[in-house]
């Protein structure tokens, strides 16, 4: 089994780039056997999601509305 | 791309002032200075050309302020217009020459392996929980300076990448040839970076459970 080190990596990747099968297919197995890589891997579109936020200047004052939130709750 | 063309029409709530007032109104214009001030300065990691971008971004946005209604539509338009004008200077490349060659070196030897088991597994302690709800915290002051003190404690060129990357939004490959780095070099990067940063924003903010 890949480990964790190797798993969260693609999972960063996979922000930038398509990963191929054979990584997908390794990746999806211990993701489903590892609660950490998962959280990590709903972690990565969050940072990307609070990222944009921020970008936008978000604040309190203009809570800047994104239909797009939700998408991955 | 056009700088003054980029934000798309936004839905407008009746009955509030038309957004020319919200420029017009002092204690709004200076907050909203300061905070782009301090986004821009984040990157260009230069005071002077910050301030131009923040100045160049406003008077473009006052072009067409009375377009939106709603502080926050506004706000996001001028954003979105900072972020063109960093763009643009992060374009250029000379403010950069140095980061791509420390880029090179070994700067970041940390200690992500820590984060790890000798096989490569989470250790225990380090394992990501689930976050809760983690988009209600945009809408919270305290949050963003939590990120924020997260974002400056990255690596300098990690922290540069990854607002490349995610507050620009700039392409792998523009990056990659704006810095004269390969690909594989950009990605190992933002992957430290997000580690981190992670890391960083669960420590003292969402395993400090739910704030309003
Ligand atoms: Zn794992």
């Amino acid at each position: 089994m890949m480990n964790c080190q190797q798993a969260t990596r693609l999972l960063s990747d996979a922000q930038e780039r398509e990963l191929s099968l054979k990584d997908r297919a390794a990746l999806k197995f211990h993701v489903m056997m590892c609660s950490g890589c998962r959280n990590f891997g709903k972690q990565m579109d969050t940072l990307s999601d609070i990222a944009h936020n921020y970008a936008k200047g978000s604040d309190s004052d203009g809570a800047v509305q994104r239909s797009d939130d939700e998408r991955h709750e | 791309m056009n700088s003054e063309s980029t934000p798309v029409s936004q839905p407008e709530t009746p009955g509030e002032d038309p957004g020319t007032s919200h420029l017009t109104d002092p204690t709004f214009l200076k907050e909203l200075r300061v905070q782009m001030l301090k986004f821009a300065t984040l990157q260009l990691r230069d005071e002077a050309l910050a301030e131009d971008a923040v100045q160049e971004a406003l008077i473009g946005a006052l072009k067409n302020a009375a377009s939106f209604n709603r502080r926050s539509a506004l706000k996001t338009w001028v954003f979105a217009i900072l972020k063109n004008k960093i763009a643009d200077v992060l374009r250029k490349g000379s403010r950069m020459i140095e980061a791509s060659r420390l880029l090179r070196d070994n700067e970041d030897e940390e200690n992500l392996d820590a984060l790890f088991d000798t096989k490569g597994f989470w250790q225990v302690d380090e394992r990501p929980a689930a976050w809760s709800h983690p988009m209600k915290s945009v809408k919270n002051d305290h949050f963003w300076r939590v990120f924020e003190a997260c974002l400056s404690g990255l690596p300098e060129n990690q922290a540069r990448l990854f607002m490349m990357r995610e507050f620009i939004e700039l392409e792998s490959n523009e990056i990659c040839e704006t810095l004269n780095i390969s690909t594989s070099n950009l990605h190992v990067m933002l992957y430290r970076a997000r580690l981190r940063l992670r890391e960083c924003l669960e420590n003292r903010w969402f395993n400090e459970g739910e704030r309003s």
